[in-house]
Order: C-alpha cells, then sequence, then structure tokens
C-alpha cells in the first residue's frame, strides 16, 4: 500500500551521487501496483536517472493525473511535492504549476487512458503551448484500475485478456506529439532501462517540452501474446532508431563510436546526447523524416523506439508569454500593488 | 419645418432628472458607443443616471437595446415604462413604439415615412432624418451609417438640455491619440444638435438639470472592477476561457496589468494570461498555479461552473486556494446567454459531487466587485479552499455609478499558513493536513521550500493528517469533520450580511447582489404606504449566526431571488433551519434585472393577502 513508508535501511557501500545523495534518497514509498507491472520499472528508471544527474529531489514538482500510471509519482523522489489531480487533466495542473514558479523540474505522468482518451485534448494543447517539464505517458494499452477495457492507444487487432478485439484505429502518441510541435518526442519500453534512463535524462534536460511514450505492459490485463501492449509483442517488434547515451555537462565525453554512426546533440544546459545509430536515414532532427519513421515501421508491426525528434530552437511557455525571470510565486504585494495613488489616477477615467 | 406630430389629445409628460430613456438599435451598427457617450454626459452633470444592455446573443443584425435611467434621488435599479425611445431599429419598431408611456416621445429616423400602423396618438413623435443628414454630409460608407448615432445623441442634447460642451469634451477624452477623428465627430453632434433646435421647441418638457450628486463617484461595470482588483489583489496567473458575460473580466485584468505590472529593468511581464482550450483547463491551471504558491483565478459563467465541478471538489478536499468568478447569466443550459440571473447559487454553494461547500460573495456594485475580487485572494489563500465571486450579467457588463475604489497602502497580502524553509527546520514531522490550530486550517508548503521537509503528495483521493492515502473511514471522517470546521472558521474572514433595522418592524427583506439597485426606491415606496421593512443583504456564504437571527427576529421575511426555483431561501433553509413559514419569496426569473415595482407589489400583495385570510380566520 502506498502509505507504508520504505524500511530506512540501506547498504553502507551505496554510490553516493555529487550532491552526496544516495539511490535511496530519490526512492518513493512502497509500490501498490501489481507485480512485475511496467510502471514499477518506470519508476526504478526515473530514480536511477534523477540519481545519476544529481538532481535536487525537493526542486523537483511531480503531477499526474488518474490511473494506474498516476500512482507512479509515489514511487520515485517522495522529498518532492507531488500531485494527483483528476482524470486526464495532468496538463493543465502541470502548466498552471509551471507557469508560478520555471525554477522546478516537472515531470508529469499520465497514462493512455489519461492522456490518448479522457485527456486528449489537454494533452494537445500542453504540447502546443511547449511547457518546460518532461511528460511520460506509461503507455500499456488497456484500463488497469477498471480491470481490462480498450484503451485508444490498442493496435487495431490486439486483443486484451477477455478477447476483446481493438475494433478502431490506434492513437500514436509520439506521432500526435510530433505534429503538434513537441520540441523533445522519445519513446521507450519500460523493459529496457538501458534506452530508458537516458532518454529520461536527456528529456529533463531539455527545455521545452519533452515527451516519452514508454510502453509499459500491464501484466493483469493486457500481456496476452495478442496484445499489442505485452512484452513478448513489444519485445519482438521493438527497434531502437538509435543507442541513447546521455552525458551531464559535468562529465567529460569519453565514449566513442566509430565515424559516420554516431551523432552528438548538445542541449542548452550543455549536457550532451550521444546518438549511435543503427538506421542509416535516421536524423531525429528532421520533423519530417520522424513522422516517417514511425509510420514505416508501424506498418511493418514494428515499434520505432529511442529519441525520435528534437528540436531546440524553439520557445518554452514563459519566453512566449514574457514573464519576469524571476518565479510569480515569489513577487509580493510590494511588486504587485500598484497602489492608491496609481487608483486615484485609474477613478479619474471613469467619470 | 417639422414639427413634433402630435393630436390634439397628446399630453405630454412633463419631468427633470427623472425618466427612462431607451435606445432601440441594430447590434453591430456601432450604437454602442455613441449611446454610452450619452449616459455618461449626463453623469458628468452630476445626475445620477444607471444604464442597463439589453442585448443579443450575436455579433450583428439582431435587436439590441440600451435603457438609461435618470433619477435624481439615485434610484438606480431599472423602472419599467420608456418616457423617450430612440427608436433605430424596424424590426423592433412596433413593440418599441408601444412601451412607450402615454405622453412619452418616440425620437427615429424620418428618412423614411412611418408607416401609419406605427402612429400612436398618445405620444409625441421626434421625426429625424438621420440617414439623408448623413449621406449629405459624410463620404465614406461606414461613417454613414455610423454618424447617424451620433446625429442622434446631438439631437438629444438640445431635446433633454445636455451641456453640449460636456459632449464635446467627451468626444476630445475619447479619441486621445486619434485626434483626427475628433473633428467628424463633433460635426455630427452639431448636426443633430442643430436640426433639432431648428425644427422642435428645445429643450422638451422632458429635460435635465445639472446636479452635483456625483462628486467622488465613477461609473464603471463590475467586470472592469474585478480586473482591477485583480491586479490589487495580487493575483498573477489568470487561466481562462471565453465566455459571455464573463470575458471583459480576463480583458480588464489584461489592459490594467499591461500598465501596471511590468518590471521596469526588463520590460517583462509580472502577470500572466493564458486562454485554455476548455473551462475545464481554465480552472486546472489556476489551481495548478494556487497550489504551486501564485494568486491565479479564472472567470466564467452557468455552462463553465458545469464544466469546472470535479476540479472544485479536488480544491475543496486537497485544500489547495482558488479564486473563480462566476458572473452568472441566465440558465439552464445554454439558456439565455446574455441576460441575468442569479441562477448559481446552489450550483456553486456545493459545487462537485460528495460533501462539498464553498466560500461565495456576493458584490452589489462595482466598488464591491473591486474589494471583493482583491480580498478573495486572501479569503482563498486563509482558507486554502475555493473561494467564488457571485457576480451577473447585469452587475458584470452595465456601467454603474459607485463610490470612488480606494486601497490602503498599509494593507498587506494575507497568504495564510504557508511554511518556509526556517519554519520547517523547527518542526520535527510536517503534517499538510494536521490541524494544529484547533480551526480547521492546517499549513501548507510551496513546492521546493526545504530540502528534506514539508514535501507531499496532493491528492484528491481519501488522505491522513499526513497526506497519505487512506482508505480508513474513520480517518475519512476526521478530515470531512475538520473540513466543516474549517467552513465554521471562514466565517471570520468572510462579510457580514448588511442589517438596516428599526425597533418594532416584522417584516423583512432578504436579498443579495444587484437586487440591492432596487431597494432604496421600495423602501421609500413602501413607506410613502405606511410600511415599514427591515433589510438585510447577504453578502456572502456560509451564512453567519446574524443570518439566523434577522430571520428568527421577523415575523416573516421577503426572500427576493432572482431564479425561479428560490435558491436563496433553499440555501437559508438548508443552512440555518430557516422555516418556510417565516419566509415568502418574492421571484425574478425574466432575465433583466428586477425592478422595486416588482418587489413593492409583491410585498403589498402578499400583505393583504395575509390581512385577507387573518380577517377570514377571525
Amino acid at each position: 500500500m502506498s502509505y507504508i513508508r520504505k524500511p530506512k535501511f540501506s547498504h553502507p557501500g551505496l554510490q553516493t551521487n555529487d550532491l552526496g545523495l544516495t539511490r535511496r534518497d530519490y526512492e518513493g514509498t512502497l509500490t501498490t501496483l501489481c507485480g512485475g507491472c511496467g510502471h514499477d520499472s518506470i519508476s526504478a528508471a526515473i530514480i536511477q536517472a534523477a540519481a545519476e544527474m544529481s538532481l535536487e529531489p525537493h526542486r523537483v514538482a511531480k503531477i499526474s493525473g488518474i490511473g494506474c500510471s498516476s500512482k507512479i509519482p509515489s514511487y520515485f523522489l517522495s522529498k518532492a511535492h507531488g500531485f494527483n489531480s483528476v482524470h486526464g487533466r495532468m496538463p493543465s495542473v502541470a502548466t498552471g504549476a509551471n507557469i508560478a514558479n520555471q525554477d522546478l523540474h516537472y515531470i508529469g505522468i499520465s497514462g493512455d487512458g489519461d492522456s490518448a482518451s479522457i485527456g486528449l485534448g489537454q494533452f494537445c494543447h500542453i504540447v502546443r503551448r511547449q511547457v518546460n517539464m518532461l511528460y511520460i505517458v506509461a503507455n500499456n494499452g488497456t484500463y488497469g484500475l477498471t480491470k481490462g477495457q480498450m484503451s485508444a492507444t490498442a493496435d487495431m487487432g490486439s486483443r486484451t485478456k477477455s478477447g476483446e478485439e481493438a475494433q478502431f484505429e490506434n492513437i500514436d502518441m509520439a506521432t500526435l506529439a510530433i505534429e503538434l510541435g513537441a520540441s523533445f518526442v522519445a519513446r521507450s519500453f519500460s523493459g529496457d532501462k538501458k534506452q530508458l534512463v537516458p532518454l529520461l535524462q536527456a528529456g529533463l534536460s531539455h527545455k521545452g517540452f519533452a515527451f516519452i511514450d514508454v510502453v509499459s505492459p500491464c501484466v493483469t490485463f493486457n500481456n496476452t501474446d495478442l496484445s499489442s501492449h505485452g512484452y513478448k509483442n513489444t519485445w519482438e517488434n521493438y527497434v531502437a532508431l538509435s543507442d541513447v547515451d546521455f552525458v551531464p555537462m559535468r562529465d567529460e565525453i569519453t565514449t566513442n563510436y566509430e565515424p559516420g554512426e554516431e551523432k552528438d546533440i548538445t542541449l542548452h544546459d550543455g549536457s550532451v546526447i550521444h546518438l549511435h545509430k543503427t538506421d542509416d536515414s535516421y536524423d531525429p532532427t528532421d520533423k519530417d523524416q520522424a513522422l516517417g519513421h514511425i509510420s514505416k515501421y508501424k506498418k511493418k508491426g514494428k515499434i520505432a523506439t529511442g529519441l525520435l525528434y528534437i528540436n531546440q530552437s524553439t520557445s518554452d511557455l514563459h519566453e512566449t508569454q514574457y514573464t519576469i525571470d524571476r518565479p510569480l510565486n515569489s513577487l509580493g504585494a510590494d511588486e504587485l500593488c500598484p497602489g492608491n495613488g496609481a487608483l486615484n489616477g485609474i477613478n479619474d477615467t471613469f467619470r | 419645418m417639422s414639427e413634433i406630430i402630435q393630436s390634439s389629445k397628446v399630453s405630454t409628460i412633463t419631468k427633470t432628472n427623472d425618466f427612462v430613456v431607451k435606445f432601440a438599435n441594430v447590434n453591430g451598427s456601432g450604437s454602442a458607443s455613441a449611446n454610452s457617450m450619452f449616459a455618461k454626459a449626463i453623469f458628468r452633470m452630476g445626475i445620477p443616471v444607471s444604464p442597463h444592455n439589453i442585448f443579443p446573443s450575436n455579433i450583428q443584425g439582431l435587436p439590441t437595446w440600451y435603457e438609461v435611467r435618470i433619477n435624481e434621488d439615485g434610484y438606480l435599479g431599472r423602472r419599467e415604462g420608456v418616457d423617450l425611445m430612440i427608436a433605430m431599429n424596424e424590426q423592433t419598431i412596433g413593440k418599441d413604439i408601444d412601451s412607450v408611456l402615454p405622453g412619452g416621445y418616440v425620437l427615429y429616423d424620418s428618412s423614411k415615412v412611418l408607416a401609419n400602423e406605427l402612429l400612436r396618438d398618445d405620444v409625441n413623435y421626434l421625426p429625424i432624418p438621420l440617414k439623408d443628414i448623413c449621406l449629405r454630409e459624410f463620404e465614406k460608407p461606414a461613417q454613414r451609417q455610423l454618424f447617424k448615432n451620433i446625429v442622434y445623441v446631438g439631437a438629444l442634447s438640445a431635446f433633454l438640455n445636455i451641456d453640449f460642451k460636456v459632449l464635446t469634451g467627451m468626444v476630445s477624452d475619447q479619441f486621445k491619440g486619434k485626434e483626427k477623428l475628433i473633428p467628424p465627430n463633433v460635426h455630427a453632434l452639431e448636426l443633430g444638435h442643430h436640426y433639432a433646435t431648428e425644427n422642435f421647441a428645445c429643450p422638451l418638457a422632458l429635460r435635465l438639470k445639472s446636479s452635483n450628486k456625483n462628486k467622488n463617484k465613477i461609473l464603471i461595470d463590475g467586470n472592469t472592477a474585478i480586473g482591477l482588483g485583480c491586479v490589487y489583489g495580487g493575483a498573477t496567473v489568470a487561466s481562462w476561457y471565453p465566455l459571455t458575460p464573463s470575458t471583459s473580466v480576463v480583458d480588464s485584468f489584461g489592459k490594467y496589468c499591461k500598465r501596471l505590472r511590468i518590471d521596469a529593468g526588463t520590460g517583462k511581464r509580472k502577470y500572466s494570461i493564458i486562454q485554455a482550450e476548455d473551462e475545464l483547463a481554465a480552472i486546472g491551471m489556476a489551481i495548478g498555479a494556487g497550489w504551486n504558491g501564485a494568486r491565479a483565478f479564472t472567470a466564467t459563467s452557468g455552462p463553465g461552473i458545469s464544466l469546472m465541478q470535479e476540479f472544485l471538489g479536488l480544491a475543496y478536499f486537497s485544500e489547495v486556494p482558488v479564486v473563480l468568478f462566476n458572473i452568472q447569466r441566465t440558465g439552464p443550459s445554454t439558456g439565455m446567454p446574455t441576460r441575468t440571473q442569479q441562477g448559481d447559487l446552489i450550483s456553486c454553494a456545493y459545487a462537485s459531487h460528495g460533501d462539498t461547500k464553498h466560500v461565495l460573495l456576493f458584490p452589489a456594485t462595482p466598488k464591491e466587485c473591486f474589494e471583493d475580487a482583491a480580498s478573495a485572494f486572501d479569503i482563498a489563500d486563509r482558507l486554502q479552499s475555493p473561494v467564488i465571486l457571485m457576480s451577473d450579467l447585469e452587475l458584470g457588463m452595465n456601467e454603474q455609478s459607485c463610490e470612488d475604489l480606494h486601497w490602503d497602502d498599509k494593507r498587506d497580502y494575507d497568504r495564510g499558513k504557508v511554511l518556509n524553509a526556517e519554519q520547517l527546520e523547527e518542526i520535527e514531522r510536517y503534517g499538510r493536513y494536521l490541524d494544529s490550530d484547533g480551526d480547521g486550517i492546517p499549513y501548507r508548503t510551496y513546492p521546493g521550500t526545504h530540502e528534506s521537509k514539508g514535501s507531499y503528495f496532493t491528492r484528491g483521493s481519501s488522505h491522513d493528517a499526513y497526506a497519505a492515502y487512506t482508505e480508513d473511514g474513520n480517518v475519512y471522517a476526521e478530515v470531512m469533520d475538520r473540513l466543516t470546521l474549517k467552513m465554521k472558521t471562514a466565517l471570520n474572514f468572510i462579510p457580514e450580511p448588511v442589517i438596516s433595522s428599526s425597533d418594532g418592524n416584522k417584516l423583512g427583506l432578504v436579498y443579495l447582489g444587484t437586487t440591492q439597485s432596487a431597494i432604496q426606491e421600495v423602501l421609500d415606496g413602501l413607506a410613502k404606504k405606511g410600511v415599514s421593512i427591515d433589510t438585510m443583504r447577504i453578502r456572502a456564504f456560509p451564512f453567519h449566526d446574524s443570518v439566523i437571527d434577522f430571520i428568527n427576529n421577523h415575523d416573516l421575511v421577503y426572500v427576493i431571488d432572482q431564479n425561479r426555483d428560490a435558491q436563496l431561501k433553499s440555501l437559508l433553509k438548508i443552512e440555518c433551519n430557516a422555516s418556510e413559514d417565516k419566509m415568502h419569496s418574492i421571484l425574478n426569473y425574466n432575465g433583466v434585472l428586477i425592478t422595486a415595482e416588482q418587489i413593492e407589489t409583491a410585498v403589498l400583495d402578499s400583505m393583504s393577502e395575509i390581512e385577507n385570510s387573518e380577517g377570514v380566520s377571525a
């Protein structure tokens, strides 16, 4: 149960990061999800990503909607404030929180029901607004908490555990995000921490709206051989367009790839995404190519993963809103209230 | 030379500073600014004046009316019956002329002959060839249309004895920065004035006389005042979705922010206004910002309130401050989007599923809109709960005269119980929902405050004092009971009712909001008939004890509701256990503001009914 705290026991040999914190300092409460749930792997990946990056836990805000996915924020970074809000409405809450204080890291966690069905409208608009945050969809292709109903992301022809077939065209969240102008779009698999962790780190470092669609199997209701979002299908049809390494700005780049197969992308904060390409035609800075790749692999029944698209030249919401550099929530009456003198002048305009 | 067309039988209404002028126009014809110039000119002459827009949900083509009541005694509510009709709309001219009181006047465009059936023998006609004059005098088609409105204002200045210098002064004010537009506008005013004085005996028996009633007063609409109140109250985040009649709240906030909230050094904004994709997102953003320590609001009307219900329950239960301005319009459903009503009292008092309750504020004037808007942020922060300011279309979108707005420069914002890093350092174990002070209000922290203390998980699911999820029914009930206590504490922070009573009065009037505009006229009218009655204007929900005391201290109170279902009366029954026998409803739900005459008639009818029944039983 989520109210059970983890025991405060830790191995004396645990490594510490630049802040002197161990991975334990990035954990949350004990999970209440089913054993083997992909979502727990996502929590673990976030913990690892944040610890390795030496993110200050309390400078993160975790916001979610409703559903199994939206429980995830309980299970990592217990020193960060969390907000488990309303079904499908995490984007608006995250937007408001972000506009109040741009100095925190924002991690939004949602699911396919939360973002592709009830909250599809809010999802589309937060992408358009370029809220500076990391938005994760834990995508299991089913409704877990209500016991296995059909999801809008399940591939057509996919079947749930009860045998119900997906009869409608599915919504590809990554494609949608790219279409609507997201400046960082990736797809990964909860079972592939090697890929997911650097993508999370890159998404957290990216300035602007970073979206990661994480295929995250539901072991209880959607893990049959006929399910598009089960472990079997995902392992079999999962294609990484590149291997991804994330190099924080503090580290010296030591990895060495063969020339012609690699690409370095330096982010605004100085960190570097190091890509080792597996598909020659892949260029994640080209929007049309990114969309083409997703579609090309989908036609073959494959799932294109990795960093699908990145654009570092967009403005985030604070830039388009032209807000001051200090957080709005730090301003007091002395800076916000114009005073009675100004009001007297305003009165005169109404006579 | 034309004359006032009148039959020999016709009488003329002879009144100074006490009449109603109504403009019947076509929506989108540019009449609004000319009409409001007319009203403001009267205001500048020191005469109490109250304009009321009665407009369609339409951009162009449908009928729209602008009703201006002028009353030296300061009765600024609506009054039925028209003394002078400016009949500019051929679609409605028949009904418009019908609504003129016997002896009244009809100004119309005589470029076209008035049909015989429109000629009444008991009203006076003021024909002016507006179209012909404008065709002759102006070149551009747009000017020919627009200046018809200015020409009739010019004519009215002669008919009613408006100081012409006041009008030309207003034109200069209005076109500051666009000086090229001043001469043609003044010319149009002169054309009308000249035609009227040349062709009619001016002024009419219906006329204005300068007075001194508007010292330290302004003419402003409620939504503009709310926008200003948000600036003064420290709001930094506005998220909204356009919805009549609430839209101008955010327009006003934006207008004054641009002027007053720009950082001097960088030119950057100390505010943010986000147009949301719908009302759900609008309130969601405001709640997200409020959770993160910014003062945030949204503005909407009935349909938006319906959409925001789920989020309001979240804010109530997870205790996040947020301010919501509900500029009520006529429901249910789309209803009459451009007509007024007090129809959302119950849906806002208990918005959302489960047991909920929200603080409501009921301003009655633009000045109270300003003050309540600013205070709403203090109250929301203090209570960590939504505060809904309940205005309506009548108050929100009509200019009204009220006292000057004032801000006490010594006043600071009350941010409520928020712990900073130093305070957290002193606390052994922080509990977000711990009632340490016994007033039902716990301490909150903003995200990012302290590296190891003060973080918590905000959730709409059941939680304990430490914000942890719980399905323990007793713990859940404790939280619900604390929220009940919090609403009792709220009474210390929300305005008391305004009560006026005299010894021995057995009857009372209970009302809120815009009904106030009619009350002085009702009291004076009843006094003339020997009836003395106490009044209680409710300014906030939940109700203070003084509310039920007032009801209990009278034999009978008239509860005035501008809705069909007597929603205020229902709230009094639910919240204070007020007896049905003690309350008599006076209802108005035709989409326009209740009048003094309606209230007075209802009170007198009820009194005679009681007398009759008492006579029978005796």
